[in-house]
């Protein structure tokens, strides 16, 4: 889950980083009394999970609360590659004096942590390796020995920070570490790390992504989780315990194992090239066990997506055998019926592995409405992105 | 021969008398694996009844090690207790230990991993990986036995159905070893690490790779394949329809920007002559050609 700038901050500071957490508010009359409760000049910013926020005009300086209100009123509802911004974040005007960057990350192809680190800040980092990338270090962290004083103050010269705020900087790389480790995060980054006029070092900005697996040890990270929002099927999905993400198709997709539905989702969009490009309407995953009970839910959100014009069901019976994926299935119509709600839409099934026979024989006798079988993932990918274009 | 798990392994599980543990259990001991313990320290000293065959539980891993021999441990304990199951695995000095958990933290997992490299002893495979089957030796894992038999093929992926549905897809020639690596971040056994050792292998002809969104590892596997591998490789890549940002089942499976993409992974393959099916079935087919132009 990737914090807002706000809720980034609120973390560092709960570790003791020094940084400014403002004002949070939601319309420009909050704007304008955020801007008199600080005093002086303040920064509007926008609260979105996304980079380019300054570019795009989603940060503004303004002078005086008449000002703020003024800049809210501009930025609140503005579209950033998507995210629509609700939330403002109130801060005094630092008066900065340098900008650096830095970060914690867990590398995948290493298999350990990795900081990267870099005096020239406040610009996007992928541009800054690409242009100069002696500018940037990139220092890698033994999980096992992680980031003590002595480490942070290498980490700051191979950064090549100024010998002038080592002293003010590698507490805070401290401190940073401690965010990383202690909240279970797998992104801690702080663009721009800033001098202050003053020589202390804070951190202006905040981005990180949290390790939702990590959840179970971590309750208080429930309240970051910004219900409004995620789209209403996934939060439908959610609350029943669905792996499911919206797409933007018209076949919807149940399958059993993440890579099996990811590819599934890849067949049936070459399946739909010959049908003028229909493509899959959802990522769906109902996990190893399929009970008729998962099957339902699972069915239930697909139908209730307007999108969708037809519904593939493919699932290999590995652990679990497919005549009770075709039971479940059987059910499943069996409870949606029984809740009032009706699968109008085809369905196309495609049963393989463990006793599939048994469970096409289930299929066929049932008889259910709307509901077709085909023996091949390929071929089935094809009817149904075939249903979907009629 | 095979890679890693042999008739010869002798496997205990922790984490055997919870429901999944024993569930599994009864069905690695069905496909022939030489179970010799469990691991509970609430019933240590007792043993467990498997349709008839009795296996002792021991109190600790070390207490099994010492008691049986045991050189593989499978592990299917909560998310919550799973870097101590593993720690405790490396220090007993278990030289494979084979992680099924599904939603370990991705800090548990990069300290177990750490220590496991300090003790040069242990290997793991895992987390949140379907296990490995040599067919007809022995079964370390949840991957069903039944599908397909002893083989020539070698296959490594990231997902467990499609681990399952290319061993269905191929099952008239089976298969030395087959190993699910996982989805997550960080993985104790690599793309890189098993065509090493199917490269190695004198029982496998030729390797079936199958990957998926996220990260770098099937770019670096292709580097490596470059370099190091001179049986013919064919390969799968999930997840060309994924959108940038979301993750998709697999905490490690997900598009960052422009990085991690399906069609990436898809080029650096092709760039080093794998060649990579657009379907499974596909995929499957291209090893079928392979494997039937050996054979002549």
């Amino acid at each position: 889950m990737d914090l807002m700038e706000y809720q980034a901050k609120t973390v560092f500071a709960k570790h003791g980083v020094r940084t400014t957490v403002g004002e949070v508010v939601t319309t420009p009359e909050e704007a304008r009394a955020a801007a008199e409760k600080i005093g002086g000049r303040v920064v509007v910013k926008a609260q979105v999970k996304t980079g380019g926020r300054g570019k795009a005009g989603g940060v503004k300086l303004a002078s005086s609360p008449d000002e703020a209100e003024e800049k809210a009123r501009e930025i609140l509802g503005l579209d950033i590659k998507g995210h629509v911004v609700k939330i403002l974040n109130i801060v005094p005007a630092a008066a900065i004096a340098e900008e650096y960057y830095f970060s914690f990350l867990v590398d995948r192809a290493n298999r350990n942590y990795l900081c990267i680190a870099s005096a020239a800040g406040g610009m996007e980092i992928e541009e800054v390796a690409h242009t100069n990338p002696e500018a940037v270090a990139k220092i890698s962290i033994d999980p096992a020995t992680g980031v003590d004083e002595a480490k942070a103050r290498e980490i700051a010269v191979a950064a090549k920070y100024p010998e002038d705020v080592l002293d003010a900087v590698v507490p805070e790389i401290v401190k940073l570490y401690d965010v990383f480790i202690a909240e279970d995060a797998s992104l801690v980054e702080v663009n721009p790390l800033v001098k202050l006029a003053d020589g202390n070092v804070e951190a202006l900005d905040g981005k990180v992504t949290l390790d939702e697996n990590a959840d179970f040890r971590h309750p208080e990270h429930a309240e970051f989780e910004d219900i409004a929002a995620a789209d209403p099927l996934e939060a439908a999905a959610k609350a029943k315990g669905l792996n499911y993400v919206k797409l933007d198709g018209s076949v919807g997709i149940i399958g059993n194992g993440a890579g099996l539905v990811m590819s599934t989702l890849d067949v049936v969009a070459y399946a739909g090239e010959e049908f003028g490009g229909v493509k899959p309407a959802n990522f769906l995953d109902i996990g190893g066990g399929a009970s008729a009970e998962v099957m339902a839910n699972g069915l239930e959100i697909i139908i209730s997506d307007a999108q969708v014009e037809s519904v593939f069901v493919n699932v290999f019976g590995g652990i679990t055998a497919c005549d009770a994926v075709a039971n479940g299935i059987v059910q499943a119509f069996e409870l949606l019926a029984s809740r009032d709600e009706h699968v109008t839409k085809p369905l196309v099934v495609r049963l393989d592995g463990n006793n599939a026979e048994e469970g096409r024989r289930i299929l066929d006798e049932a008889g259910l409405a709307g509901l077709e079988r085909v023996d091949t993932m390929d071929g089935a990918a094809k009817r149904a992105a075939e249903l979907a274009a009629k | 021969m095979s890679i890693f798990l042999t008739k010869d392994s002798k496997v205990i599980v922790q984490g055997m008398t919870g429901s999944e543990g024993t569930k599994h259990t009864t069905r690695m001991l069905a496909s022939g694996t030489n179970i010799v313990g469990g691991v509970n320290p609430r019933k240590a000293g007792q043993s467990q009844d498997f349709d008839g065959k009795l296996v002792p539980v021991f109190g600790t891993v070390a207490d099994a090690v010492k008691e049986t021999g045991a050189n593989v441990s499978v592990i299917f304990v909560p998310p919550k207790f799973t870097k101590d199951a593993v720690l405790e695995a490396i220090e007993a000095a278990v030289p494979l230990v084979v992680v099924i958990t599904e939603g370990v933290p991705v800090h548990d997992t990069a300290a177990f991993f750490a220590a496991a490299q300090a003790s040069g002893t242990t290997r793991i495979i895992g987390p949140n990986c379907p296990g490995i089957i040599t067919p007809g030796e022995s079964n370390a894992g949840i991957i069903p036995a039944d599908i397909a038999g002893q083989g020539r093929i070698g296959l490594v992926s990231k997902s467990g159905t499609l681990t399952y549905q290319m061993m269905y897809e191929l099952r008239d020639f089976g298969f030395s070893t087959a190993i699910g690596i996982g989805g997550d971040p960080i993985i104790g056994t690599t793309h890189i690490d098993a065509l090493q050792a199917f490269q190695d292998d004198p029982d496998t002809d030729a390797i079936v790779m199958i990957g998926e969104i996220g990260g770098d590892a099937e770019e670096r596997a292709a580097a490596f394949i470059k370099e190091n591998v001179t049986k013919p490789v064919v390969g799968y890549v999930a997840g060309f329809t994924a959108p940038e940002g979301k993750t998709m089942g697999h905490a490690g499976a997900i598009v960052s920007g422009s990085s991690g993409t399906a069609a990436a992974k898809q080029e650096a393959l092709e760039a080093v002559g794998v060649k990579v099916g657009k379907t499974p079935t596909e995929t499957a087919n291209l090893m079928r050609e392979i494997m039937q132009s050996l054979t002549k």
